[in-house]
């Protein structure tokens, strides 16, 4: 062999060949997709009003909805492809994270609803669910000592 | 007996044919450019089974049969089998070679697993202590994907290095026969770690690895590029195949004439959304079984150096920020 090439000079070779992702493409992509879920999620609100429900039910009622339509529509196969599209604009709305337990819910079901199912339905929420706890403590108890 | 040639080869002496192959694939590969190729694409990738994983199974065990018959042989006339696949404890395998009742070595070299269990069954031939050996590697999307990414029905995003793996298997039925093509000469690869960390970047984690050995191939060899028709490396994708090429141009070795690569050419980029290319043990796999054997009969390839390259890691050696081994073999074919 020749001269032995270093990890860094290798590094910016790989650099230089791969392609980026295509951010303005998927910011776009994102923003038009997570707008509409948001002004799905108004409108759901909005009609929740109504019927005389409060802001406290409508808030409930738009989100049981919203939960309730993503899990079904990963169920038909259909959110992993809104997502392939929309990128972080279907992951960040709530849509996002009934899509991310009803995946694995799916997935490792065939390993049982103990090791399985029960075991990894949050494989993917878990960090979220765990990360948002806590933080929320830590804010919680900075608010107490400021208020 | 074999001869040991320079610092990593083997040369063959005895007649060691590749007698029959067999291949088959998902539904995806089968809308593919190689499509004609294939003896088997499937309907269903689930192949009416209750799992990705024992579908994959099926898929061997069905191809490898396909292969015996294709021979002309029973299984009863097979010495051994030597496979491998993606899932963990290579159980893909394991499931798929169960009802075949023939010896069995079960091989791990990731992608690279074509390369191996073919340039293994030849040491066994040439060895004598083998009659014909069965040759194979499998992998199937869905089960790669819910072992080393996410759930299939997660909304996520692939980045355009990300390749694409390849459902399917592979296999050949090798054995001592005048028939062409021949397996000449393997060249085994050291395993090459240039540090890479991202695991949706494989082509340029195997692309050291697919270059070294190509250069310790021609080096033990002695030989010039130009010597063989094809170099055919395993799923390097768009991205390996640039860093190959200049890899290898850096140290005076230029195949960008006759290089072709298994990830680019088993499926059609624009049409068929797979970013950086095919990838998985079946992407060389079922190339060579169908493309690249059905050249080699009809001599629209006389010469052919197959490198399947292989990316080696596990879920949990990427979580604990290990990088990712890249390995190739290389495996002379010839008329």
């Amino acid at each position: 062999m020749g001269k032995e090439m270093t990890k860094e000079q290798y590094s910016n070779m790989v650099k230089k060949a791969s392609p980026d992702s295509p951010i303005i493409k998927n910011c776009i992509h994102a923003f038009i997709v997570g707008g509409i879920i948001c002004c799905i999620g108004q409108f759901i609100m909005n009609w929740c009003s109504v019927f005389g429900m409060s802001t406290e039910e409508s808030t409930t009622c738009t989100s049981v909805i919203l939960v309730v339509t993503a899990s079904l529509l990963t169920g038909l196969g259909l959110y992993s492809k809104l997502g392939k599209f929309a990128g972080a604009g279907s992951v960040v709305p709530i849509t996002g994270f009934s899509n991310s337990v009803t995946a694995p819910a799916i997935e490792f079901k065939k390993e049982g609803f103990i090791m399985g199912l029960g075991a990894k339905i949050f494989i993917v929420a878990g960090p979220v669910i765990l990360y948002g706890v806590l933080t929320s403590i830590v804010v919680g108890i900075i608010y107490y000592f400021v208020s | 007996m074999a001869r040991h040639v320079g610092k990593q080869s083997m040369e063959f002496e005895k007649d060691i044919s590749v007698i029959a192959t067999a291949s088959t694939v998902g539904t995806k590969e089968g809308k593919g450019p190689l499509r004609e190729y294939f003896d088997v694409i499937l309907t269903d990738n689930l192949m009416g089974q209750e799992s990705w994983e024992k579908a994959e199974s099926k898929i061997a065990s069905d191809n490898l049969k396909l292969a015996v018959n294709k021979a002309g042989l029973n299984p009863s006339d097979i010495s051994y089998v030597v496979t491998g696949d993606l899932l963990n404890q290579c159980c893909g395998s394991t499931f798929g070679v169960r009802s075949l009742k023939i010896p069995f070595f079960g091989v791990f070299g990731a992608c690279s697993t074509m390369g191996e269990s073919m340039g293994l069954g030849a040491v066994l031939l040439e060895s004598g202590g083998a009659k014909y050996v069965l040759c194979g590697a499998s992998s199937h999307f869905a089960s790669a994907e819910k072992q080393f990414r996410f759930p299939m029905d997660l909304g996520t995003q692939r980045t355009p290095t990300a390749s694409w793996t390849v459902t399917g298997d592979g296999a050949v039925v090798l054995g001592i026969k005048n028939e062409h093509p021949y397996i000449k000469r393997i060249t085994t690869g050291k395993i090459i770690d240039m540090g890479i960390t991202d695991a949706n970047n494989m082509g340029a984690a195997m692309a050291p690895a697919a270059a070294d050995a190509i250069y310790q191939h021609f080096a033990d060899f002695g030989f010039k590029p130009d010597y063989y028709d094809v170099i055919a490396t395993g799923d390097l994708g768009y991205v390996g195949q640039k860093l190959l090429i200049d890899l290898l141009k850096d140290k005076g070795i230029d195949i960008s004439k006759n290089h072709i690569d298994c990830g680019i050419e088993i499926f059609d980029r624009e049409l068929q959304d797979t970013h950086c290319g095919g990838s998985g043990c079946a992407c060389s796999a079922v190339t060579f079984a169908g493309m690249l054997y059905n050249k080699l009969r009809h001599k629209n390839i006389n010469k052919l150096l197959f490198v399947p390259t292989g990316a080696l890691m596990s879920p949990t050696s990427v979580q604990q920020g290990e990088s990712i081994a890249g390995i190739a073999h290389c495996v002379g074919i010839e008329n």
